[in-house]
């Protein structure tokens, strides 16, 4: 009941949302359904008015917009700027949306038709550059990742839905990484953008052993030239540094110089 | 009675991706009956070109977000093989119990939040949290079960951390293996139930004579590599996956489609269960029983209980797992590969069915040519002839608009399908 619940003794209203996909896989929407231990409180913060996945029915009245995948065809372009007309907050949710994701890896060809012609050869089939939502509509809200982090959706609609702003770390994900007590990866041997990424995601891969791949982008005053050093000390490839900036999209001004370096080495057909 | 309709479903709801649904009868006879796939290509196969090897699984698990495990497992397993690779039994083991727990977390996920709303006459799982929530319960226990294990195996649930070329970064903690051991005895139990909930749905009677492929399972149930068998006695090698899939573009879907022996084929629980029956274990043949499920079965709404009595023999498949696990010393979690040229292909039996990568590289292990083939784009041109076949009987039978796209919204559903993914 609206005016009736509150959060702490400050009002909770229960906003309509709605979630919609373009180009993705949708396993950011997924990552919402899929931790059971929270989800009737989660379910509880909001209305859910449309959600194509999970429900028949639904409609257009919603004051939330949740948007995951990247555009990559024009009638997306429709499809995004119709959702920004009806939501009062649109909200990127996951890489795709907010950098163009694993998606914008077919961008780095030189010969735009090159994706096309290697998967569907003369079958002539609509796409264009994978491109981020800001690219088109106002985005209101980043949530970053690939995937995104339940916890972290959970923190940032419950700022949302009691107003408070919500606020994303400034400082990298080498902190997190530090403050959980890991080996760091660099002393395995293995690569890692841990000092140059956004945190929040309490150093999810790096946890696991594996290092950062930079899905959410780069922190606060990231020292990427630093980072292009401590790598090339360490013995790794041009290559290897350019696989993971390039890989989410967060990082593309500087991928598109390092590519530039190392395509003389012969690598990227197509290009 | 002689029947007219015009159905014109866009973007059917309650599966994974975009796809649209349309059937139009006029006087008692059908002019078009159409699944129609709307997805957006992403174009994995031309993003990996050029990538070093240890980009693909990394970059593969994004082609879809429920099946995440299964597109790494079948990328490291094309990497693998393509490289000469051989993993040792703990990899194996671990990478197994692994698929085993996506193979769970997928088919409750399929089973309870998209199918089951059609048996309750609900819109979504939502309403159900009231009027049933034992029934809601018992879904997100098993869920989270599956979910969970995923986490320790793997790293993460979806798109998972730990899963590399070679072995894995880590290994799960022995006495967290053992408390995985407790749930998943605790889950037979919950699956027993959710076999009396399926039990008592009305299952539509429809039958169309289907060819069936899978993994061929020489002693045990497959889910990971081996020969490839189709219900009409074709039988080939990993490596000639292409002979069995013959992929082809339609202009009615930008996901491709396939065929074998006939027009079409099906691939998913029911195909494997069809295929391999004599294989699963007990508690799962028993299942099976109390659901009516015999091979060969025709009916692809039945694709929902063979998902329910593949839930209770993957549960049983990872008890022995772990049993195994803990029953030998850890060994090294992972070792060094060697990249050379050559191809490789990785088969492996996701939820929806059997899924192939294969990977050309050259000498420096860079790849130059990629394919993966989905099971959902395999099962497309099935889907498309079975709702050909649905519209003739209800037309013949005189059913109103409603339950026509009531029972071909059940139909498509029942294959589970992942459309983002089946056009990657």
């Amino acid at each position: 009941m609206p005016g009736e619940r509150n959060y702490l003794g400050v009002p909770a209203p229960r906003p309509k949302a709605a979630f919609f996909e373009l180009s993705s896989c949708e396993g950011c929407q997924l990552q919402l359904f899929n931790n059971e231990a929270t989800l009737t409180e989660f379910l509880s913060l909001i209305e859910i008015v449309r959600f194509r996945e999970v429900m028949t029915g639904g409609s257009d009245e919603y004051a939330i917009a949740f948007v995951e995948g990247s555009v990559t065809r024009p009638d997306e372009i429709e499809r995004l700027r119709a959702i920004r007309g009806n939501a009062e907050l649109l909200v990127a949710l996951g890489s795709c949306a907010c950098f163009g994701g694993v998606n914008q890896l077919k961008n780095r060809f030189s010969d735009p038709r090159f994706a096309a012609r290697t998967v569907y050869g003369d079958f002539p089939v609509a796409t264009m550059e994978a491109r981020p939502l800001a690219d088109f509509v106002a985005v209101d809200l980043w949530i970053y990742g690939c995937p995104v982090k339940k916890e972290e959706v959970e923190r940032i609609v419950t700022d949302l839905v009691v107003g408070k702003k919500v606020v994303h770390p400034k400082y990298p994900v080498c902190m997190e990484c530090k403050a959980n007590e890991n080996i760091c990866l660099y002393d395995l041997g293995e690569p890692c953008l841990g000092p140059i990424t956004r945190a929040g995601c309490d150093a999810w891969c790096p946890n696991n052993r594996f290092g950062c791949w930079g899905c959410r982008g780069p922190a606060e005053g990231a020292n990427i030239a630093q980072l292009e050093e401590i790598m090339k000390t360490r013995g790794f490839s041009a290559e290897a540094i350019l696989d993971r900036l390039e890989c989410f999209g967060g990082f593309r001004d500087v991928a598109d110089e390092l590519r530039k370096k190392t395509d003389e080495r012969g690598r990227s057909p197509g290009a | 009675m002689k029947i007219s309709c015009d159905i014109n479903l866009r973007h059917l709801t309650r599966v994974e991706g975009h796809g649209n649904i349309r059937i139009r009868i006029e006087s008692g006879a059908v002019r078009e009956a159409s699944w129609e796939v709307v997805e957006t290509p992403r174009f994995f196969e031309a993003m990996l070109v050029g990538k070093k090897w240890e980009n693909a699984p990394w970059i593969c698990a994004r082609i879809c977000g429920i099946c995440s495990i299964g597109h790494t497992l079948a990328s490291i397993r094309a990497v693998e093989n393509g490289f000469g690779f051989e993993p040792d039994t703990q990899t194996n083991r671990l990478r197994l119990l692994l698929k085993h727990m996506e193979t769970l977390q997928s088919h409750i996920l399929h089973l309870y939040f998209l199918v089951a709303p059609d048996f309750f006459g609900t819109g979504s799982i939502l309403p159900l949290v009231e009027t049933h929530p034992e029934e809601v319960q018992r879904a997100a226990r098993l869920k989270l079960l599956a979910n969970d294990a995923c986490d320790l195996i793997g790293g993460r649930r979806l798109h998972p951390t730990r899963t590399v070329v070679g072995g894995f970064t880590m290994l799960p903690a022995r006495d967290e293996l053992r408390h995985l051991h407790h749930r998943l005895r605790a889950a037979i139990t919950d699956l027993h139930r959710a076999g009396e909930l399926f039990a008592g749905f009305s299952i539509p009677d429809f039958r169309r004579e289907t060819e069936f492929v899978s993994l061929h399972g020489e002693k045990e149930y497959p889910f990971i590599g081996g020969d490839l068998k189709s219900s009409d006695g074709v039988r080939r090698k990993e490596w000639e996956y292409k002979e069995m899939s013959n992929e082809y573009c339609t202009p009615q879907s930008t996901a491709k489609w396939a065929r074998l022996s006939r027009a079409s084929f099906a691939v998913g629980a029911l195909a494997r269960l069809n295929n391999n029956f004599s294989l699963l274990h007990e508690r799962a043949r028993k299942l099976a029983e109390l659901l009516q499920l015999e091979p060969v079965c025709h009916n692809p709404f039945m694709n929902n209980a063979a998902q329910l009595v593949e839930c209770m023999h993957v549960v049983e498949d990872a008890l022995l797992l772990i049993d195994r696990l803990l029953a030998e010393k850890p060994g090294e979690p992972r070792r060094k590969v060697r990249p050379a040229a050559g191809r490789g292909v990785g088969a492996v039996e996701v939820p929806r069915g059997i899924l192939y990568h294969m990977y050309e590289f050259d000498e420096d292990g860079r790849i130059v040519r990629a394919d993966c083939v989905i099971p959902t784009a395999q099962n497309h041109a099935n889907i498309q002839h079975d709702i050909e076949a649905l519209a003739r009987e209800a037309a013949a039978a005189g059913m109103g608009d409603r339950d026509i796209e009531h029972f071909a919204s059940m139909l498509v559903r029942s294959y589970d399908p992942c459309i983002s993914c089946s056009v990657h």
